[in-house]
Formats: C-alpha cells, structure tokens, sequence
C-alpha cells in the first residue's frame, strides 16, 4: 500500500513537470552583450507570459564555435554577423533556413535586407535576416589629434606611443584599404589575398614601435582612452559613441577610405526547438519603441526603415556628430569570408604579435 | 558477508574517483588525440594524419612561443620559490602558534578574489595614469608619467603574485613537520647557517620544493588570463596560440594538437627537472 502512494505521487509529480514543459516554452538566444536589454527580455515575457528567455552572451567567433560543437543544438536563436555565416553553414552545417513568410521583412531597411539575403543564400534557401548595423573605424581625441582621418594614421609617427588597435581582422582589412587595395574582391583570389596580407603584416610590423598596446576589449580601450594614456585607435562604433557621452572632444572617425560596416542577423541553430518562440522575439524587438530600447542598449542602428531615427536621442547625436552622408554612402560592408581565409588572416595575426618590432 | 559489504564499500568509495578520472580527463584527451590527428581536406572532409603536428614544427612562431612561455614559467617558478621558501619557513619555525594560522590565512586571502578582478588590480597598479606612477610623478621621483604596464616584467609579476600561494602550501606542511632538533643539532655540530640550510633544511623539504614546483610551473604554463590581461605587443603566450586556433580560426584540429604539444613539453620539463635534482616522483609528490 505504502508502495502505490509513493508511486502514484512520484506519477503526479511527473506529470505536473511535463505539464509545466508543455506549458513554459524556453527560447535560447545566443547573442552579443548588450542585444538582449533586460528591460525588452521583461517586456517579452510579458506579452508571451508562456515563454520564458534565456539569454547568453558571445561574439561571432564563440557563436560558431559553441554551435559547431553540438552540431546546431543548445540554442534557439543566434546573431552572427553577416559575413559569418555562408562558410560557417558550408563547413558545419549548423543552421536552419528561415521561413520569411513568419517574419515581418516590411519594416526592414530593403538595401540591409537584400544585402543580407543575398549574402546567405545557400541552394536557394535564405539562412539570415539583418538586425542592427554598425562600423568599425577609428576615434581619436579631437583636442590633441585634430586632423586623424585614416586607418594609416594610427602608424604616424606624431602620435608615436599613444595609438591602439585591436589585433584582429578588422585592422588588417582597414589597413589594406588604406594601401589602396580592396582586400574583399581579392576573396576570390586568394594567392592575391595572401600578396595584400603580407603587404599589410609588413606594414604593421613596422607599425608596432608607434602602438602603445593591443586593446582586448571594450573596457580596456574606454580606460586607455579616457585616461588620455592614447589620443587615436581602432574601434568599433558603439564604444566611440559611449565615450562621446563622457567626452565630447572623442569622436569616432569613419577612415577616409571608408569604415568597415557589419550587420548583425537573426539565424536559426540547426537543432534549434523553440522555432515559433525566436519568430516571435524576432518580429517583436522589429517593432518601433522596442527598436529604440535595443538601439539605446546596443549603441548599434537597427536595420529597419528610419533606424537613424530611432536611435535614443544621445546615441543620434553622437552619429550624426560622426557620419557625414558621404561617410555613409562610403562604406564597405564586410564580405563573405571564403573557407580558409579565417586561416590566412590568423596566421598573419601571429606573424604580426611574435614580431618583435617595437 | 563480511568481505563482500567490504568489496562494495571499496568499489562506492572509489568509484566517483575513477568515473571523475574516465568521464573528466581519459576520454575528453581521447577525444582530443583522435581530433589532432585529423586533417581538414575540404569543409567537412578530413583525413587521417600528422599534418597538424608537421605544421607545429614547420612554423617557427609556433615552437619560439611554446619556447617562450615554457622558460617564463621556469622563472616564475624559481621565482615564486625564491620568494615563499623564507615565508613558508617563517610561518611553519619562526611564527608563533597563533599568529601562523593568522599568516596561512593571509597568504589565502587573495585567492578568494578570481584571477581576473587580480589582473585588473594590478592594471589599476601599473597602467600609465596608475597608482604608482601617479605617487612617484606627485612625490617627484619622476617628471614623466612611466608606463609599468604591458611588458613580460609586469607579466612575470602577475604571475608570480597568482601561483605563489601554491609554493607556499606544501613547503609549510613539509617543513612543518621538521624536528626543531634537527637544526639545532646542526648547528651544535659546528654548521653556519648557510650550511645548515643547504644540508639539512633544504634536503628536508625536497618533497615540498619538488611538487610545489611541479604544481606552480603546470599552472603558469597552462595560464591564460594573466599573460593575456598584462602583456604588452610582444608577449606572445602559448595558451593563446591555442584559444586562437580553436576560436578565432575554428581550426580545432591543430588546436588539439597545440594542447597536446603544451601537455607533452610541460610534462618534460617536469621529468627533466626531477632528473636534474635526483628526485623521483614517488619519494616527494606523493609524500608531501
């Protein structure tokens, strides 16, 4: 007898876990830092009271890198960037195609949505739509570096010592630019690819003698920055636009050659199993008030029509203190990275820090 | 009946021991060993072979920073034992009853706080508009502001800082347990203190010298944020060439390959230096 109740109980407690299953959808997302404001995650689960947000934070290459090590499980909804993923989906095949017929693609900036679709089109299925957008570029500190406008500038002696850059992909492609190449139509040639990247490894391992230290992220840079310890360096939009906020004379510097642009996208993990739950967040972080949460959150402009306008007031100020509408109409968007060219860019990266030039 | 409740015992007690050893260390290192030997082809066609081995011996970057980081944790090692051997032997012979437990605690302390807020500590110490190069421009020493930060010095300190309790530990329970007599003997015997402390302190405490060198070197050279945090241009540090590989280049066969290397070079240094000192490991690891 004693034996059927704790059956019968350890029946019920079972059945009221699977219900509460049924009953809680959980949506994964694996995003950037600041993509998933607790204040929209709330808002969110408000709307949809039967499901419940998880959020963890990553950048392009840990996204991959996570989903390449489940084949695709573990998350529902993922924010890669453009460029990353033809080749990452040829390669490991871990994401499943959209259906756009579940998005609302109208309110999308057409030229970021067909720039995307076109970039992700694999067999005719679409993999990603955009987000937000952003550009990687230069700051500099406009009371002691008045006239800093290039990506070769961060190499001029005037400023010896009290430069930075990020030693990744970016500053390799900027400073191609800069030589007046254009690294992304030499994807298609990679024997040329390699000639540029061993021009511009030359380049910057001369370059280092001039650079006071490589930043590793937003922190340390803002802390360099701020302290005047650096008056000029790589970065990326949004951290340019924090420290606008603190110190008006810093000022992000789209290169004269054009600041690198990004935009982040929605993809599916392959094995993703809350498909209707990321449709929804999708459609929902679209609308107009939620644009503007996220926006002031991210630092970056969403991709949907007038996201400029969008932007919290703060954040427009300092953009338009930044873009000239030339600047925008220059800009380079990142292309797709062929297979192999993550292991070219590397290997010049370490030729670049085992040089001891400096 | 007996022996058997005795057998089961034996098995349960030992069981989360070796499921931690098989689950936790033998099969993710299968894994790895069977990884680096694959070589990437074509997206998703690979082969079986040494390429990623080959290419570790063909690139001179590579071996220059494995090289590099090896004989850094070699002097951090000698270093931290250097530095700990006086506090531990303070501790265990010269401190009083009580205040050794107050000592043993300080020397714990900062290990409560994690490897990263640390690093950030000294950043806040050595950066340029830093602690001490503010009071040393404010007291006059100096007219420029100094960069401390982002150079192999400032590295070897954070390291040296991070493992030195590791050192500190077994040197104070071997020397803990050395009889007072014995050094009064030496000395009663006609020895100075040099003397004494090379031919009977030291001998006595070889088992806690050897593994708190095996353990700091193990863990400088498997470090990653303090090289990563502290380092300047230049300072290459070989668990970065292996986050890079896997990360950044998603090339995570010669990543594994890159893991065992550091493994294989770690685990030679350790036996080369327990040749070099006459020591084995059974008569001090397993001592201590």
């Amino acid at each position: 007898m004693k034996h059927k109740t704790k059956i019968t109980g350890l029946m019920a407690a079972l059945l009221l876990s699977t219900a509460s299953f049924a009953h809680a959808e959980t949506l994964r997302l694996l995003t950037w830092g600041s993509y998933a404001p607790e204040e929209l995650v709330q808002k969110f689960e408000e709307r949809y009271p039967d499901i419940d947000v998880e959020v963890t934070f990553s950048n392009n290459e840990e996204m991959i890198a996570k989903l390449r090590a489940t084949g695709g499980a573990g998350f529902d909804l993922a924010q890669p960037s453009h460029d990353r993923i033809h080749a990452a989906q040829m390669e490991y095949d871990i994401y499943k195609p959209l259906d756009l017929s579940k998005i609302d693609t109208s309110v999308m900036e057409t030229s970021h949505l067909e720039g995307v679709k076109a970039n992700t089109t694999i067999d005719g299925e679409v993999y990603a739509v955009p987000h937000q957008w952003g550009t990687s570029g230069l700051m500099a500190n406009k009371s002691v570096a008045p006239d800093f406008k290039g990506w070769g500038d961060l190499c001029d002696p005037k400023y010896e010592g009290k430069t930075s850059m990020r030693l990744k992909r970016t500053i390799l492609l900027g400073t191609a630019f800069s030589m007046g190449h254009d690294p992304f139509a030499a994807y298609s040639d990679l024997d040329k690819y390699q000639q540029i990247l061993d021009e511009v490894a030359e380049k910057l391992i001369e370059c280092k003698s001039n650079i006071k230290a490589y930043w590793k992220g937003g922190d340390d840079l803002s802390a360099m920055m701020l302290s005047g310890e650096i008056v000029a360096s790589e970065t990326w939009d949004s951290t340019a636009y924090k420290l606008y906020g603190q110190n008006k004379d810093i000022v992000f510097v789209p290169p004269e050659t054009g600041a690198l642009a990004w935009i982040d996208t929605f993809a599916l993990p392959r094995k993703g199993k809350a498909d209707d739950a990321a449709y929804k967040w999708i459609n929902f972080v679209l609308e107009p008030e939620n644009v503007t949460i996220m926006s002031g959150s991210t630092g970056a402009i969403a991709a949907v029509k007038g996201g400029l306008d969008l932007l919290p007031e703060d954040k427009r100020e300092a953009v338009t203190a930044a873009f000239t509408d030339a600047d925008i109409a220059n800009l380079k968007f990142f292309a797709n990275i062929p297979a192999g060219v993550e292991d070219m860019e590397g290997k010049t990266l370490e030729k670049i820090k085992a040089a001891t030039g400096g | 009946m007996q022996s058997d409740i005795k057998r089961l015992s034996l098995i349960l007690l030992f069981a989360p021991f070796a499921l931690w050893i098989a689950l936790l260390i033998i099969l993710p290192h299968m894994g790895m060993v069977v990884l680096s030997l694959r070589e990437k082809v074509a997206p998703r066609v690979y082969e079986f072979g040494f390429g990623n081995y080959i290419d570790f011996i063909n690139e001179p970057i590579y071996w220059n920073t494995l090289l590099r980081t090896g004989s850094m944790s070699i002097l951090v090692t000698f270093l931290a034992l250097l530095i700990g051997f006086p506090i531990a032997y303070y501790i265990a012979k010269i401190a009083g009853k009580r205040s050794r437990g107050a000592l043993f605690l300080l020397c714990l302390i900062p290990l409560w706080v994690s490897d990263l807020i640390r690093a950030f500590g000294w950043i806040l110490l050595l950066r340029e508009t830093g602690v001490i190069s503010s009071f040393l421009t404010d007291i006059g020493l100096i007219d420029q502001p100094i960069e401390f930060l982002y150079n192999d010095i400032t590295v070897v300190i954070g390291l040296v800082y991070t493992v030195i309790l590791f050192m500190i530990v077994p040197l104070v329970s071997t020397l803990d347990g050395m009889d007072n007599a014995m050094i009064e003997a030496g000395y009663n015997l006609g020895g100075n203190g040099f003397t004494v402390l090379r031919r009977i302190i030291v001998p006595y405490a070889m088992p806690g010298i050897v593994s708190g060198c095996i353990v700091v070197f193990m863990m400088t050279a498997g470090s990653y944020l303090t090289p990563i945090l502290l380092g300047g241009k230049n300072s290459s540090w070989f668990t970065e060439q292996i986050y890079d590989q896997f990360i950044t280049r998603f090339n995570w066969e010669s990543g594994a390959a890159f893991g065992f290397l550091l493994l294989a070079f770690t685990s030679i240094v350790v036996w080369i230096g327990l040749r070099l000192t006459g020591q084995t490991l059974a008569n001090t690891v397993a001592k201590s």
